[in-house]
């Protein structure tokens, strides 16, 4: 296992940022709690030493940044986790953010933690969270220091990690690792073995929690229009989305539509829900069947790759084929 | 405001019949725009569209909505009808009450309810109508024939003829297709070759004709008048322009052993080979599968006794880009495949065959010499049965055969006994048939000769299995008019297999997006009235890749095909569609997607520039749209994830204001 620190991240940004290689560092910021850490850009080592951090809660996946970081001047340095990256890559594919304002340091994981499952298991009043490797202690205010398995508290993603390998960098900090043979869609498997009926109450149930915060769209690095059809009146979009109670309904499934055949599954949506809403897996059920219908594709994997659905080849299937399959 | 006049057509009583005109006539001009409304026997007719033109010049009309046909049948005629009357064209919506509407409904009240509906959604679209200016296409003047065959042949004969330029793909080595492999054809029993080779002689010397042989299409974009076209030129390893065709390597090739696919496998040829004598063009291709020095580096035979030196080991596959103003699918058909059939022992006995090797067997430039015998041992046979309808007219068996009737087998059958009875008198003959069709110029005439001059034993019934005992085959059939089993001891057996499209049909089509039937024949623009055209426009059709035709009529729709295309050609600018796609460059994220998914090429991207906030400029990639070359197509639209694309004349919101209205 390869541990990376704060304090590594911090040297290197405070090398490139000496020779004139980049001119600002996006990175992850300690927030009220430890766990509690947010995106931020830092434009010295100073800055860096007093806020950034680097361990179990830096999960944001920085990617989407770029989109807005490379309209300005200068050159912004990026640290990019396995998964980061092929978001990073999908983002180049279409277009959305300048390389050449980007230096991208790829940085290897080993898992992030959710910190609801931390709270599930102790409670309230968290004090502090220290990880070893192999396990975390947790510090609260009532009940003093618990130690739980760091592998039980991993984010849903992370269990399921499907890459430790960085498909894009321009500097790579440790080694590289590989393309893993997930389980990630297993979840998505149980649903389609449930009755239609079964799938809508277990949506319904999901769903009906959603508060239409925007988190996930606003997180999402494949929501990157420059308008949203939800933002738009002119789109007809965002008022038969507000129409009824199947408001919520509307929005994820036409979000998932949208995203079809670029979502890389980097998870961003279920990590920031604050109703945790497990709306990757809607995401995921489209890549299943994308994989089933066309063959194996990832988005992001590389740049400038042709999207199944985007695309035609003389192998594709009949689109009669893809409704007598939906029948079963 | 539109002010928007309603005009519900009769269609005599074909709309009438089982819609209230007048009730949906009244209902639509209660609808709010509306300012007119009424209904007509026939508003096709020149009285019906005086009417419309009259109503807009008294009721101030700026927008249409006529509930009619299909759009495709009368859509032109009353733009053109608004456009004399002075209102734009595009400003006329059609709701089809008829095909939709009038033709699938039996009761008068629920006919006239949806027809409301259909009408009222028009009228929604009308209400966000703008009018339309369509620009114009230059045409070029050279068509394309995909497939050599008999049909390719006629369809470019007469194209070139009429002084244009004509580009024949043909797959195999050589052109002339089926037709060159048949023996004699009915009903005039004039031997194939003697009446094709003329014709392929005059496709090789003509000016005006390139043929590109063992050669496929690769690549189709652009729009009628406008095709880009990729053809593949697969490596023959000869040099097609130094080969003389003098057939000394054919003849010293050491490789012996390779089946002769123009025989059907019935005898071998050598790894490099002329398909047969009158090859056009007469040039010889390595089989690359067979060839031992493309595969092993050892070998050369056919280099070292090439005195022309035309043998080049080393060629490659070739890509060639030109344009046409037309393309016409000739891609004709095949026998099936037996392997589904083996009630009949075709996988089993030598002596089971199919028709199309019963005609190399008789030909006397096939595999023994136009000498009928026994594939097995060569015998002389003495008693046939022909199987007719083998995998065609196969309702209850759709998994296994083909539910059309193929056509051309009543006639070839008929052909084939005739032929033997002629030949080898001592050979009794019996066909076994559903029932015999002969609807054609002299062939009901043709098949009573082979009955009752020839004395061939026709036998209505089917046969239900053949099964090989010694050297003799045991044909189990029943005779439904005797009302009998019947167990014939035959020497050879004939079946009559259907015939499907070239495989290579399927994926063409979607090459050239025309449309295709549930058998992979090539849909019609109008199964009537525009038999050789597909629904896309400057895509032709000709011969049985469109269904199941003999040789004379493969020739009358080659030459009906080839009327169109020279109509096409003979224009110098085609009038455009001026729906077509525009982006909303406030909204393009400059992703591409639209650009990956547009079949013809005609979205580019730019770096533009924009008013920031503050004064400031900002630099965005965004879509352009070459209006010349969309086709209106409307991928894009649906493909762009930011919704910045749009359809002029279907915009999404026109689309959405018709969903809305018929679920209001």
């Amino acid at each position: 296992m390869q541990k990376i620190t704060r304090e590594a991240l911090i040297e290197k940004a405070a090398a490139l940022l000496s020779e004139g290689k980049v001119d600002r560092v996006l990175g992850w910021k300690s927030g009220e709690f430890s766990y509690d850490v947010t995106p931020a850009i830092f434009n010295n080592v100073e800055e860096m030493q007093k806020d950034f951090v680097y361990g179990d809660f830096s999960g944001a996946n920085f990617s989407k940044y770029l989109v807005k970081e490379t309209k300005k001047d200068g050159k912004v340095l990026i640290f990019l986790k396995p998964c980061d990256t092929y978001s990073f890559n999908q983002l180049l594919t279409e277009h959305r953010f300048d390389r050449e304002k980007v230096y991208a340091v790829g940085i290897p994981c080993d898992g992030m933690i959710d910190e609801n499952k931390i709270k599930q298991a102790v409670g309230d009043g968290i004090l502090s969270i220290v990880s070893e490797s192999e396990t975390v202690k947790v510090e609260t205010l009532y009940d003093g220091v618990k130690e739980l398995n760091r592998a039980d508290v991993f984010s849903e993603r992370c269990l399921n990690c499907k890459s430790k390998k960085h498909v894009a960098y321009d500097e790579l900090i440790g080694e590289d690792g590989l393309v893993l043979d997930s389980n990630r869609f297993d979840e998505v498997a149980k649903l389609e073995k449930m009755t239609a009926d079964e799938r809508f109450a277990f949506w319904q149930n999901e769903l009906s929690r959603c508060i239409r915060c925007n988190a996930c769209r606003d997180i999402c690095p494949a929501c990157t229009c420059e308008k949203c059809v939800f933002d738009n009146p002119n789109s007809g979009v965002e008022n038969k989305a507000a129409a009824n109670s199947f408001e919520e309904k509307m929005f994820h499934i036409i979000r998932a539509f949208h995203v079809a055949g670029r979502c890389t599954d980097c998870g961003e949506c279920s990590r920031v829900c604050p109703q945790h809403i497990p709306l990757h897996l809607l995401n995921r059920k489209f890549i299943k069947d994308i994989n089933t219908f066309y063959g194996d594709y990832q988005a992001g994997a590389e740049v400038g790759s042709r999207a199944p659905l985007v695309n035609y080849t003389k192998e594709d299937i009949e689109p009669s084929e893809a409704v007598n399959r939906g029948d079963e | 405001m539109q002010r928007i006049g309603v005009f519900v057509c009769w269609c005599g009583s074909n709309i009438a019949g089982t819609v209230d005109v007048q009730a949906v006539s009244d209902a639509l001009g209660k609808e709010p725009g509306v300012v007119f409304s009424t209904n007509y026997q026939y508003m096709c007719s020149q009285a019906g569209q005086d009417m419309i033109k009259q109503a807009i010049k008294e009721h101030n009309l700026t927008g249409i909505v006529i509930c009619s046909c299909s759009p495709r049948m009368h859509e032109a005629t009353f733009r053109k009808t608004a456009a004399a009357a002075g209102i734009n064209p595009y400003m006329v919506e059609i709701a089809n009450i008829r095909e939709q509407c009038s033709w699938i409904h039996k009761d008068m009240k629920e006919g006239t309810e949806k027809a409301i509906v259909l009408g009222r959604t028009a009228i929604a679209k009308v209400h966000l109508n703008t009018p339309l200016v369509p620009g114009e296409s230059p045409v070029t003047k050279r068509a394309l024939v995909i497939g050599g065959g008999i049909a390719g042949i006629q369809t470019a004969l007469d194209i070139a003829d009429a002084g244009f330029y004509v580009d024949i793909v043909e797959k195999k080595p050589t052109i002339g297709g089926k037709m060159a492999q048949l023996d004699k054809t009915f009903p005039t029993l004039d031997c194939a070759a003697c009446i094709l080779t003329p014709k392929m002689v005059d496709v090789a010397q003509h000016e005006r004709i390139r043929i590109f042989s063992y050669s496929e299409v690769e690549h189709v974009s652009g729009f009628v008048g406008n095709f880009d076209v990729t053809i593949k030129k697969k490596a023959r390893y000869v040099k097609e322009d130094v080969c003389t065709g003098c057939g000394l390597c054919t003849e010293k090739c050491p490789q012996k052993k390779v089946p002769n696919e123009f025989n059907l496998g019935m005898d071998n040829r050598r790894a490099i080979y002329i398909p047969f004598a009158q090859a056009v063009p007469k040039v010889a291709t390595i089989d690359a599968d067979y060839c031992t020095m493309l595969k092993t580096g050892k070998c050369g035979v056919c280099s070292k006794v090439c005195t022309a030196k035309a043998i080049d080991y080393t060629q490659k596959d070739e890509f060639i880009e030109e344009k046409y103003g037309a393309i016409v699918a000739a891609t004709g058909f095949n026998p099936i495949s037996m392997d589904k059939f083996d009630e009949f022992a075709y996988s089993q006995s030598k002596d089971v065959i199919t028709s199309l090797e019963f005609e190399r067997l008789m030909n006397a430039a096939g595999p023994t010499a136009g000498k009928l015998v026994r594939p097995s041992d060569g015998v002389h046979p003495h008693k046939i049965v022909f199987v007719q309808c083998v995998g065609s007219r196969c309702a209850a068996c759709a998994e296994k055969g083909k539910e059309y009737c193929s056509k051309i087998c009543c006639m070839y059958t008929a052909k084939h006994a005739m032929l033997t009875r002629d030949k080898y008198p001592d050979t009794d003959v019996t066909v076994f048939y559903i029932d015999v069709r002969t609807p054609g110029k002299q062939f009901d005439e043709f098949y009573r000769r082979a009955v009752e001059e020839y004395g061939v034993h026709y036998i209505k019934g089917m046969v239900g299995k053949v099964s090989p005992e010694g050297n003799k085959l045991i044909v189990q059939g029943s005779d439904l008019i005797a009302n009998k089993q019947l167990k014939i001891e035959a020497d050879l057996v004939v079946l009559a297999a259907a015939i499907e499209p070239d495989k290579s049909a399927r994926p063409l089509a979607t090459m050239l997006t025309a449309s295709m039937d549930t058998n992979d024949f090539f849909t019609e623009a109008h199964p009537k009235l525009r038999p050789v055209e597909s629904p896309t426009a400057g895509i032709f059709l000709s011969g049985a890749c469109q269904g199941p035709k003999d040789i004379p009529e493969t020739v009358s729709q080659a030459g009906a095909a080839a009327a169109k295309v020279i109509g096409l050609l003979s224009k110098d600018k085609l009038t455009g569609n001026p729906c077509v796609a525009h982006s909303d460059e406030m909204m393009c994220n400059g992703c591409s997607t639209c650009e990956k998914v547009c079949p013809y090429g005609a979205i580019t991207y730019q770096d533009k520039e924009f008013r920031g906030p503050n004064r400031t400029t900002l630099i965005r990639r965004v879509a352009q749209v070459n209006e010349a070359v969309c086709q209106g197509c409307g991928c894009c639209t649906v493909a762009c994830p930011s919704g910045a694309m749009d359809l002029k004349g279907f915009a999404s919101k026109q689309i959405m204001a018709e969903v809305d209205a018929i679920c209001k």
